[in-house]
């Protein structure tokens, strides 16, 4: 395919972020970019990418090929991605993998029949005292079990879009994919989405619980009203 | 030992994240602060400090700074290793979702510490909110004037990017993230020469963990007396660590350097309910495991290697007596052998055989040999490749055999794992 001039106006500001003459730092946002328009990286993206930089198709292919987030078969409006790293996994992870396989019908790296959901396992996903984890476009879905990762993927297949534990409220794949190129995100409230769950807290509610009184019952620590969920969104 | 948050101090304040509330938490203090120093002696602040890198290895941070060649004419870069991706390690994620600022206001103070006028902060791709949050702060602090040219007055200059990787574990060795940060496959340099003369685009370069830089304007507001009446003597100063596992409540606990598992434990509930503890990572996966005997060996950079471990990242993986250790050998082995950047042999086709062997021996079909075999590959392995993730790849295995061989050997002498699949996790728990 050809690149709309959008396409080529968001690549040349992407290049304007780097250092003159350091085009090439531009290549991995560009690969992200390419991949938003076409669902995955394309040898047509791949030579967009390679004429916009002054370098070969094979230098790119070899820069494409190397990292797990750049796909070669289209991705669908949601990548489903479940860890099977240890953490997530001494706590169910692997399990809850190959229970959602199956739901799914659908292995590692595979699209359901549809296309629109991409499942894959992820590993370590740096989310692991929110084990056993999950996430859809990257968005934190913390302490899942079986049954709720199949009631998310459900819901995405009824053309809902429930809201992510941690991270903004979902947008489609292609539209992260924009945001990993460093382009503005696609909704405005994106930003204030919630970021801290109990466990990110769990250390500083213990000395903000000890400053408060200094005998209390040993019950676990629990946050504050104002803090935890909504410590983006009020 | 008591809780000591400094570092995660305001991630229970509404909105930090905004360049409002993280202001009214006395955000940007240091930065004025700094800009009234020379950036030698802010150099000199930071070594005094004993701050040492919290990404894993461990070395003075002033020292690393004080190595950049000063008036040499070449453009000098910070960049930020946010490329968290060590199993277990999930501090920094936290910290740049939460309190963005405090990383962007270390940014500047360090940039202007060691003369660099373009700093980068290549963060893990997976990360979006991060990236997001990052984003947003960057976007603020220009607009405040904390960032772009002749910053609060000061003739200071400084742009700042954020780079979102694309999911690669190997980014998080500095070499390979500069490599990385270049549009090149993520693999490691062969050094020296090191990243201090010719790191980004060849010329000077630091690179430094975000946690790493986020205590730096707790160090300049605070002094380096306040620094060091935390921690000990060779490892001072509060640390972030992450309890995960088999724990009754996981989470960041910031603690003082030297804590130990025992204490750190204790504030987290225990291991869970009516389970034992078996085995436990100090610093990520790729740190040898240690067992219930190491539970008051003080965490910190020398405590761990008279352990037998490493500090590593303070990510502190526990494991209850319900976990087969073939298994958790098997798993990492995985991981290790799908992040291997291909560059080394050793590591390239080693990490590979170890998963066939612990295949094997998980299946029940190994036998005696497997666990030599093991050993053999992992002593062929570890210190041949260029950077250190063939060094960690092998440390679950030679630990686990070391701490729990018995249970290798029941692998095969029993003709099978001799722990049910799930027994382990949530589903044998749901009651």
């Amino acid at each position: 395919m050809t690149f709309p001039d959008e396409t080529v106006t968001e690549a040349r500001s992407i290049i304007e972020r780097y250092p003159a003459g350091r085009s090439r730092s531009a290549l991995l946002p560009m690969l992200h970019l390419v991949q938003s328009v076409e669902g995955c990286v394309t040898p047509e993206g791949v030579k967009f990418c390679a004429e916009q930089l002054g370098l070969t198709t094979a230098e790119v292919g070899a820069v494409a090929t190397f990292y797990t987030m750049y796909k070669r078969r289209p991705v669908g409006d949601w990548l489903v991605s479940v860890c099977t790293n240890l953490s997530c996994t001494l706590l169910g992870g692997q399990e809850i993998f190959d229970d959602l396989s199956r739901h799914l019908g659908v292995g590692h790296d595979e699209a359901t029949a549809d296309g629109t959901i991409t499942f894959e396992h992820a590993e370590c996903l740096a989310a692991c005292d929110y084990a056993p984890v999950m996430t859809v476009n990257y968005e934190f879905y913390d302490h899942v079990d079986p049954a709720s990762a199949r009631g998310l993927v459900d819901a995405l297949g009824n053309g809902e879009r429930p809201a992510p534990t941690r991270g903004a409220p979902l947008c489609t794949f292609a539209e992260i994919s924009r945001e990993l190129a460093g382009l503005p995100p696609a909704r405005a409230d994106a930003v204030a989405g919630p970021a801290a769950g109990v466990p990110s807290l769990a250390g500083l509610l213990i000395a903000e619980r000890d400053s408060r009184q200094a005998s209390v019952a040993d019950e676990p620590p629990a946050p504050a009203t104002t803090s935890a969920s909504s410590d983006g969104g009020s | 030992m008591p809780v000591t948050p400094v570092l995660t101090r305001r991630w229970n304040t509404a909105n930090v994240h905004t360049l409002e509330a993280y202001e009214q938490a006395d955000g940007y203090q240091a930065l004025r602060q700094a800009f009234d120093l020379a950036p030698d002696d802010i150099i000199k602040i930071v070594k005094d400090s004993g701050l040492r890198g919290r990404g894993g290895a461990g070395f003075p941070t002033g020292m690393k700074w004080g190595f950049i060649p000063q008036g040499d004419g070449k453009p000098h870069y910070l960049v930020i290793n946010a490329d968290e991706g060590e199993p277990g390690t999930c501090k920094d994620a936290p910290l740049m979702m939460i309190d963005p600022h405090s990383l962007v206001e270390g940014i500047i103070i360090a940039s202007y510490a060691v003369r660099a006028t373009n700093a980068y902060v290549y963060v893990r791709g997976e990360l979006v909110h991060a990236a997001r949050r990052l984003r947003a702060a960057v976007a603020e602090a220009y607009a405040a004037g904390y960032l772009g040219t002749n910053i609060l007055d000061s003739g200071f200059d400084l742009d700042l990017v954020i780079h979102s990787g694309a999911g690669a574990y190997i980014c998080g060795e500095e070499t390979a993230l500069l490599d990385s940060l270049e549009g090149r496959r993520g693999q490691p340099r062969l050094r020296p020469p090191f990243p201090a003369t010719h790191g980004l685009y060849a010329s000077p370069t630091v690179v430094n963990n975000v946690e790493t830089i986020a205590s730096v304007p707790f160090i300049i507001s605070g002094g380096v007396e306040e620094f060091r009446s935390l921690g000990r003597e060779r490892s001072p100063g509060p640390k972030i660590f992450s309890l995960s596992g088999h724990v009754t409540r996981p989470g960041q606990y910031e603690v003082p350097m030297g804590t130990t598992l025992r204490e750190l434990l204790d504030m987290a509930g225990g291991v869970r309910e009516g389970r034992a503890l078996k085995a436990w990572t100090p610093g990520g996966s790729s740190t040898p495991m240690l067992t219930a005997e190491h539970l008051d060996a003080p965490l910190d950079f020398e405590g761990m290697v008279e352990a037998g471990s490493l500090l590593g990242t303070a990510a502190l993986m526990i494991m209850d007596d319900t976990t087969c250790m073939v298994r958790t050998a098997l798993r990492l082995a995985q991981f290790y052998a799908h992040e291997s950047c291909g560059k080394c042999t050793p590591c390239r086709e080693g990490t590979t055989w170890l998963v066939s062997i612990l295949k094997r021996l998980e299946n029940g079909v190994g036998d005696q040999q497997d666990i030599d075999t093991l050993l053999d590959a992992c002593d062929n392995i570890f210190g041949r490749a260029f950077c250190a993730l063939a060094d960690g790849a092998v440390s679950p295995i030679v630990s686990g055999i070391k701490f729990f061989k018995d249970e290798f050997v029941a692998h095969y002498t029993e003709g099978g794992c001799p722990f049910a699949d799930t027994r382990s996790t949530v589903l044998a728990g749901a009651h």
